[in-house]
């Protein structure tokens, strides 16, 4: 009886979508007051059934009714119950469900926030996203329910795919997914504005701090990824340039661009109509990511099973998302002027070049991630496009865009010269050439160029930073910044950790793939690895070995690391590496193969300096992202909004 | 901003939704699919393989020391992300038993030596194949590939793709069960 409520909370909440669509944007162009005010109540009922389905497919999976398909394939009996939960977003049909909640949860965030926004304004948002939510809803009851029964049901079901059997990435897709579905509301305000003929700055300001928070899901998420190929696939790499990873980092380079337009458009209402074409590219990305990922077009170990049906059903849906809101920007933006004038050498011009360099790296990754694809369905041969092309074009392309972010945050408004920018970054220019050739010398003992190029620019974003800072508060002190200024300078240097670890980590990071008997130790990097053995592992779901590694330096004892081996119930090897993590280096072992029947085993050692900053980087720039979001400027001008409000006759 | 520049990106879009619309057509017309693509040489005898064995400058690997036996044939490349995907469980395999001949195919000899020494080699021998001698022989697309050869020397199997378990156990693993047990 459970699925079936379920299933029909879906469609009670289909219904609504579609009132909560149609009714707002209709009243909204015709002036009825009293189907622009359905919009806030209708949305927020439709979570309510949205998040009654989610619950109930919940309880179904822990509950193991194995009479539901989708529980059965993706669950069972001896699963633990955190991943009993997770397998609820672990596939296609359940990670849908999430979208569809996910977005209707931002919806009505957006009512509960949103109370200085004018009603029109306000009803046209909820309807595009009901729109959006109408698409998810009708996708996953046409296509891909996940109430589907399964007559007789088994006595037990399939088993997780055992890489989804982790905390981390039982995190993972919820974040990705939020910061997917995030950018719908950044979209639905840009198409919003378009149709009320309005592009000023106003649609610009509701909108950052959803933008910014939806940017910092996204980062989490990816950095959550990496983090777990890292430790899970036992390479010792953490980013693979995979196409479904590709999928997640585009709309983040355009969400990236569409943040730092946003600050343009509302501060200075200059390109309005660039900032619009970003929210849409933004929001399409993701959908165009969710495309390639279920359809089946692409081959990646992310893979979801393929369905060209579905294929063919997001494609329409992205058509029409896509295609529309491109339409209305063709017809819409042409008329838009920008009054606004700035010089060459200004923090507009800085900010326009940040924005061309990102959506260029953007539109480079998309061709990597299609040209195989484009080449295959042409028939002239399957190829793989693998990280050499994506580390040719990619790497030439950000080092100026670091190199713009000090001089973006340093130069001003409207008109700057260089006479007056060259004396405020001429100290943090030498001081970063001086420290980031010194640091390779004095720190890793080895000189490198590449390691001295990646630490001047990570220093010259720290010192330019935090001279941006203190210029910024001369006069009002630390404490007067404004939360959005801490944002920026947070979400800079954190670009900077991650320079340095992505930096130090590939050029100082050293492996060996050795055999070695039980006793025997082998030398590192400083650090003695002496191997005691392996014993067998007998897990819930899964057995294997366990190996025991002991680390000691200068024959003090540091750590004993276990790394294993599994082999799940679904025929699945599995590396668990045994990691001791710390600040400047890491120490990794993964267990390669038994060898001989005396208990020597093939072992992977790596020692990796300072690749924790990585996703420290990852972790500070969110952190960034959360303080500018929630700078009080927004709530501040959104009293004044309200006692200006306008009563919604006179509006239209 | 003038007229027709503000058309672009949905021209753009529109140009990107016709090759997914066309793709999407062939796949569900069974026309392509991008993890397989049929191959004639299903059913027919394996064509013959003579290469020089990656590992041992003096030896060469030959089709014709596998006669009898059911054993696969695994094309692969270091240059192949979807190569290195497959490679653990392709060590599983061989740990299981199953023979499996690889044909390094257009890839750097030094690379290819380096990739077995650090992952493993779950290989009986490698041919190393940098100009598609044997890959043209057996009408390769990309790597990986995986075909399979009875004991009658038949080719039964294809993949495309990267080998997992499912696959396996969908297409492979049936030929094996009367020899030896998997799991």
């Amino acid at each position: 009886m459970i699925p079936e409520i379920g299933h029909f909370a879906l469609v009670l909440a289909l219904v609504l979508a579609l009132i909560q669509s149609f009714f707002p944007l209709v009243g909204a162009q015709k002036g009825i007051a009293s189907w622009v005010a359905i919009a806030k109540p209708v949305a927020r009922l439709q979570l309510v059934f949205t998040a009654l389905s989610f619950a109930f497919l919940t309880w179904s999976f822990l509950q193991s009714d194995f009479s539901v398909l989708y529980v059965a394939t993706n669950s069972n009996t001896s699963l633990p119950t955190l991943y009993k939960v997770s397998g609820v977003w672990g596939a296609h049909e359940g990670s849908l469900l999430f979208w569809a909640l996910t977005l209707s949860v931002w919806t009505t965030a957006v009512t509960l926030f949103g109370r200085s926004i004018p009603p029109i304004m306000m009803a046209r948002v909820l309807g595009i996203l009901g729109l959006l939510s109408v698409g998810f809803l009708m996708f996953m009851l046409f296509t891909s329910n996940p109430f589907d029964r399964l007559m007789p049901p088994p006595m037990e079901g399939k088993d997780l795919n055992p890489l989804l059997q982790d905390p981390g990435l039982a995190l993972h897709p919820p974040l990705l997914y939020m910061g997917y579905v995030g950018f719908a509301i950044p979209f639905a305000f840009a198409i919003a504005a378009m149709l009320g003929g309005r592009l000023d700055a106003a649609w610009a300001r509701w909108s950052r701090p959803w933008t910014q928070v939806a940017w910092v899901s996204l980062t989490l998420g990816i950095a959550l990824g990496s983090w777990w190929a890292y430790y899970e696939l036992g390479w010792g790499g953490w980013w693979f340039w995979d196409p479904v990873e590709n999928a997640s980092f585009m709309p983040w380079l355009a969400g990236t661009a569409l943040m730092h337009s946003l600050a343009v458009t509302e501060k200075r209402g200059a390109f309005k109509a660039w900032t619009v074409l970003l929210a849409i590219f933004a929001f399409s990305l993701s959908l165009l990511g969710m495309f390639l990922v279920r359809s089946g077009v692409l081959t990646s170990v992310h893979a979801f099973a393929s369905d060209p049906a579905r294929g063919m059903f997001i494609l329409m849906f992205l058509v029409t998302v896509v295609g529309g809101s491109l339409a209305l920007y063709a017809v819409r933006a042409s008329k838009v002027r920008s009054y606004v004038r700035f010089d060459l050498v200004s923090k507009e011009s800085a900010l326009l070049l940040n924005n061309v360099i990102l959506v260029v790296a953007c539109a480079a990754v998309l061709l990597g991630t299609l040209y195989p694809l484009l080449l295959d369905a042409l028939n002239l041969g399957k190829i793989s496009v693998g990280p050499p092309y994506f580390n040719a074009v990619f790497i030439p392309l950000t080092a100026p865009l670091v190199v713009l972010m000090g001089i973006g945050a340093m130069a001003r408004w409207k008109r700057d010269s260089l006479e007056n920018l060259w004396p405020k970054v001429r100290v943090s220019l030498v001081a970063s050439v001086v420290f980031g050739v010194l640091y390779p010398i004095v720190v890793m003992q080895r000189f490198d160029w590449l390691a001295a190029v990646g630490m001047v620019l990570a220093f010259w974003v720290l010192f330019t930073t935090l001279k941006a800072t203190k210029d910024q508060a001369r006069g009002r002190g630390l404490g007067g910044l404004s939360l959005s200024h801490w944002g920026m300078v947070f979400g800079h240097i954190g670009i900077a950790f991650f320079i340095v670890g992505i930096t130090l980590t590939s050029v100082y990071s050293t492996e060996k793939d050795l055999r070695l008997e039980v006793g025997e130790s082998y030398e590192m990097g400083g650090y003695a690895f002496t191997f005691n053995g392996s014993t067998h592992l007998q897990g819930p779901n899964y057995s294997g070995d366990r190996g025991e590694v002991v680390i000691t330096q200068n024959g003090e004892q540091i750590t004993v690391l276990h790394p294993e081996k599994r082999n799940y119930r679904s025929g699945m090897p599995m590396t668990e590496a045994g990691i001791d993590a710390g600040l400047t280096r890491d120490l990794f072992v993964a267990l390669g193969e038994p060898l001989g029947t005396e208990g020597a085993w093939s072992l992977r050692l790596y020692h990796k300096p300072y690749v924790r900053w990585i996703w420290l980087g990852a972790l500070i720039m969110s952190l960034g992202g959360l303080l500018s979001a929630a700078d009080k400027r927004y709530r501040v001008r959104a009293r004044r909004t309200v006692a200006e409000k306008s009563p919604v006759g006179a509006t239209v | 901003m003038s007229k027709s520049r503000a058309f672009i990106p949905l021209l753009a879009f529109l140009a990107l939704a016709g090759l997914f619309y066309f793709v999407l057509m062939k796949m569900g017309k069974g026309e392509y699919n991008p993890r397989d693509i049929p191959t004639e040489f299903i059913g027919r005898p394996a064509p013959s393989i003579d290469l020089p064995n990656l590992l041992d400058e003096n030896d060469r690997v030959k089709s014709s020391d596998y006669a009898g036996k059911v054993w696969l044939v695994n094309v692969w490349g270091t240059w192949c992300p979807e190569c290195w995907k497959e490679h653990e469980y392709l060590m599983h395999l061989s740990r299981q038993g199953v023979p499996i001949l690889g044909i390094d195919w257009r890839d750097e000899k030094a690379d290819a030596i380096d990739f077995l020494k650090q992952k493993g080699n779950p290989f009986v021998e490698v041919g190393f194949d940098p100009n598609s001698d044997a890959a043209i022989d057996w009408g390769v697309y990309g790597a990986p590939e995986t075909f399979l050869i009875d004991a009658e020397g038949i080719v039964r199997e294809k993949h495309a793709g990267a080998l997992y378990p499912q696959v396996w156990q969908e297409k492979f693993a049936k030929y094996f069960h009367a020899q030896k047990p998997t799991e």
